[in-house]
């Protein structure tokens, strides 16, 4: 530790240079983590998602209905203890342009399934007197800077026509991870107004038991195969993991570019590492012949690498975990709930400890096994 | 005077670790580059090709994708009656009412909810003359009131029986798949084509989602647009083929060039910076060399274009590796959800000339930007100083 000093004189001598190569450590790591943080948001909904509550929903295609009479059907099947059904609106909002999900639900069961949704108690009541009622999201009030009491028209591109609904409720997610940005009304409101097109899009039911979803998703599935709109039946988090798949290569891609990253920056500050040791051959040399050993001249030079990276680390990973926060870019849009999670910033410090090591173990070599007597000739 | 460039390609052969390892990240970058434009190109390649400029299609009024647009049987034949349909060889209307399904195909080798949501497309029997990009290269078309179906060449490989001659199930029904086609690379061969009265039937559908058809007339759109909006019996909006398909890719079109643009420019900085301590390093182990040539009655202009040109370089030959790492993923096929139309669509990335071009001239600015401060610092030199 006494040496620590002369490592801090040592990063002082090219200033340029040390910042540079801190700087690039600092956006390798800000992008990996953020790239990270694309394929585990992905993920997020999966594994945010109950055990206990299991989705039926068309076999054929998501986008076809259910009979509403499977509802009395589903609720007596056993385990099952609560049933409540969705339906997907699909409403544009102003020029359309910011995306979020608008859901038809009935209303009591709904909110019920979903304790994760907080809702404080009398606009829970509000919302569940009044049919032209919708609960939204924190996120839909921040980016669309909505009040509770406000009328809000949207237009159907399903089920056409001006849509207005009074926001009588807002929610706020147990967890990040559920996303706070659904505009949810009651299932009635669409029913009334396309009464021969709107049906239960999927059902949604809680067991008293996670351990025989699977049963009990056969026996739904059983009993719906050969009628005129066959079920596909599992966990909320199988649902989720299929959703999250729908991305497809996305998260491959991401991993891929991650990893190109890292490995650039890791060439770029090698290289810087080794420019170093290269102009400090001379002092190397009179270190050692003044007494230094070879191994604690090893030492600086893998102290001064890692000091480096991590404060490049550091700096990029904090940038990583704190700029969705600052900017609200988790807010809305595609990646609702994107944060850093402690998973990716640990993975971050592996590599940074890494690109430590890789960056400063050839100069370290290099500058402990230097002949002294050759390299002294040099000093001048 | 000019330095010759010789000097400084002598230069970089003189230092090959630093100059490789600079050049490397350079490559990386460039690589990364060229590789997500060519996916964003891809993407967009395959759905601006859909459609064609003189083709309509009609949607329901107000519905911004052929999923949640619905246009019923009785406007079918009002639209047909339209003159400015063109005429097929049969004396028939070039026209496809159409219905639109995405179903759930299993992904092979995941679980049963690991599914994609692909394209199912009623047509009629005069679609393959409507889309002209069309063509069966296995098999034959579906004949009338069978259950057989075509499907589009690029669902291959991907999905288990979509082979000519295997039997697809999907809505409770077997389907013979009796011929596969090509689509030149669009969108159109992420589906799954059959007759659009069975598919309306399989799907319970009422209405039908869509109307394709060729206008006569290939200027003829204006006119054809306020004939059906001026129609009081018809809730239709009319799009120029060709520019729906283009509108619905550019949502993820938009995205994917985003963060192409902003994750190459972060890494375009830390590249910057590799180059800017290559040629630091550079100039001061070149000092005395430096102070020679000054003293030699080189102008200090010459002695910084000489530097640039050397950090350029550099940096051209990292943007040539980069487009080398680059290239191989020219034609691979990968897909994805098109979230406007919430559909599976497969597509190639592509990389072109003229995105290589601007791979290597992305290469050559990082390398000059590098290269200014040090080559800046070179021709500054003070001259007796730097002799000793």
């Amino acid at each position: 530790m006494k040496f620590l000093p002369l490592v801090i004189a040592n990063l002082g001598r090219h200033k340029l240079r040390t910042i540079l190569t801190i700087t690039s450590v600092a956006l390798a790591l800000f992008l990996f983590a953020s790239l990270r943080t694309v394929g585990t948001t992905l993920d997020a909904g999966s594994q945010a998602s109950s055990a206990q509550r299991i989705i039926t929903q068309n076999s054929t295609a998501f986008v076809i209905p259910l009979p509403m009479s499977y509802a009395n059907r589903l609720a007596s099947v056993p385990h099952v203890t609560e049933v409540t059904w969705a339906n997907w609106f699909g409403g544009k909002y102003g020029d359309g342009k910011k995306f979020f999900a608008q859901f038809a639900v009935d209303p009591a069961s709904y909110l019920k399934m979903y304790p994760e949704f907080l809702i404080p108690e009398e606009q829970k009541q509000a919302f569940l007197k009044e049919r032209s009622a919708a609960i939204v999201g924190e996120g839909l009030i921040r980016a669309f800077g909505w009040k509770v009491g406000q009328n809000v028209t949207m237009q159907g591109t399903i089920f056409p026509g001006d849509w207005t609904f009074t926001i009588r409720g807002i929610y706020r997610p147990t967890l990040k991870e559920y996303g706070d940005d659904s505009f949810m009304f009651h299932y009635d409101y669409l029913y009334e107004k396309y009464p021969d097109r709107v049906t239960p899009g999927w059902y949604i039911m809680k067991i008293d038991d996670p351990n025989v979803a699977p049963q009990v998703a056969k026996t739904i599935d059983d009993q719906f195969r050969n009628s005129s709109a066959p079920t596909k039946t599992g966990t909320e988090k199988a649902f989720a993991a299929g959703f999250a798949s729908m991305w497809g290569n996305v998260k491959l891609l991401m991993s891929t570019i991650g990893m190109a990253v890292v490995f650039a920056i890791l060439l770029v500050s090698a290289n810087a590492m080794m420019m170093n040791q290269r102009e400090r051959t001379a002092e190397v040399a009179v270190m050692k012949t003044v007494g230094f050993s070879d191994r604690r001249i090893f030492g600086l030079v893998i102290t001064e690498a890692a000091t480096i990276a991590l404060t490049g680390a550091i700096l990029g990973l904090g940038a990583a975990i704190l700029l969705p926060t600052v900017t609200g870019f988790g807010d809305g849009g595609f990646l609702p709930g994107f944060h850093v999670t402690t998973g990716t910033a640990l993975v971050g410090g592996v590599v940074a400890v890494v690109l430590a090591i890789a960056s400063g173990i050839f100069p370290a070599w290099q500058a402990a096994r230097l002949p002294v007597v050759q390299a002294l000739r040099r000093v001048e | 005077m000019k330095i010759p460039l010789i000097y400084n390609i002598r230069s970089v052969i003189q230092r090959p670790v630093s100059t490789t390892l600079t050049a490397l990240g350079i490559g990386l970058v460039v690589a990364v580059f060229v590789a997500m434009l060519a996916l964003a190109n891809g993407f967009v390649a395959a759905l601006v090709k859909t459609g064609s400029p003189d083709n309509v299609l009609l949607l329901r009024r107000g519905a911004d994708s052929e999923l949640s647009s619905g246009i019923p049987r009785d406007a079918i034949s009002i639209i047909s009656a339209l003159p400015h349909i063109a005429i097929g060889a049969d004396g028939r209307p070039l026209l496809s009412p159409e219905t639109y399904m995405v179903i759930n195909l299993r992904r092979p080798g995941f679980d049963e909810f690991a599914v994609a949501n692909v394209v199912a497309r009623g047509v009629s029997d005069k679609a393959f003359e409507v889309r002209r990009n069309i063509k069966v290269v296995e098999g034959r078309r579906f004949a009338s009131g069978q259950s057989e179906i075509c499907v589009g060449s690029k669902l291959k490989g991907r999905f288990a029986n979509v082979n000519v001659g295997n039997v697809l199930r999907f809505s409770n029904r077997d389907w013979k798949v009796v011929c596969r086609f090509t689509a030149d690379g669009s969108s159109f061969e992420s589906e799954i084509w059959g007759e659009n009265e069975q598919f309306q039937n399989v799907f319970r559908q009422t209405a039908f989602q869509d109307v394709a058809f060729r206008l006569k007339d290939a200027g003829g759109f204006e006119e054809a647009k306020r004939a059906l909006l001026a129609d009081q019996r018809l809730q239709v909006d009319a799009h120029r083929e060709s520019e729906f398909y283009a509108s619905q890719s550019q949502l993820l079109g938009n995205i994917l060039r985003f963060l192409a643009i902003m994750i190459t420019s972060i890494m375009a900085v830390g590249a910057v910076f590799g180059a800017v301590n290559t040629m630091f390093a550079a100039v001061s182990s070149r000092t005395s060399e430096i102070a020679v040539l000054l003293t030699l009655g080189f102008h200090p202009r010459s002695v910084l274009a000489s530097f640039l040109v050397e950090s350029a370089v550099i940096a051209f030959i990292g943007g040539v590796i980069g487009c080398i790492l680059a290239l191989p993923i020219n034609g691979v096929v990968t897909s994805t959800t098109n979230w406007a139309s919430f559909s599976e669509i497969a597509f190639a990335f592509r990389v072109t000339p003229g995105l290589l071009l601007a791979g290597i001239v992305f290469s050559v600015v990082m390398g000059i930007v590098g290269g200014f401060f040090p080559a800046r610092r070179a021709s500054r030199l003070p001259v007796v100083q730097a002799l000793r």
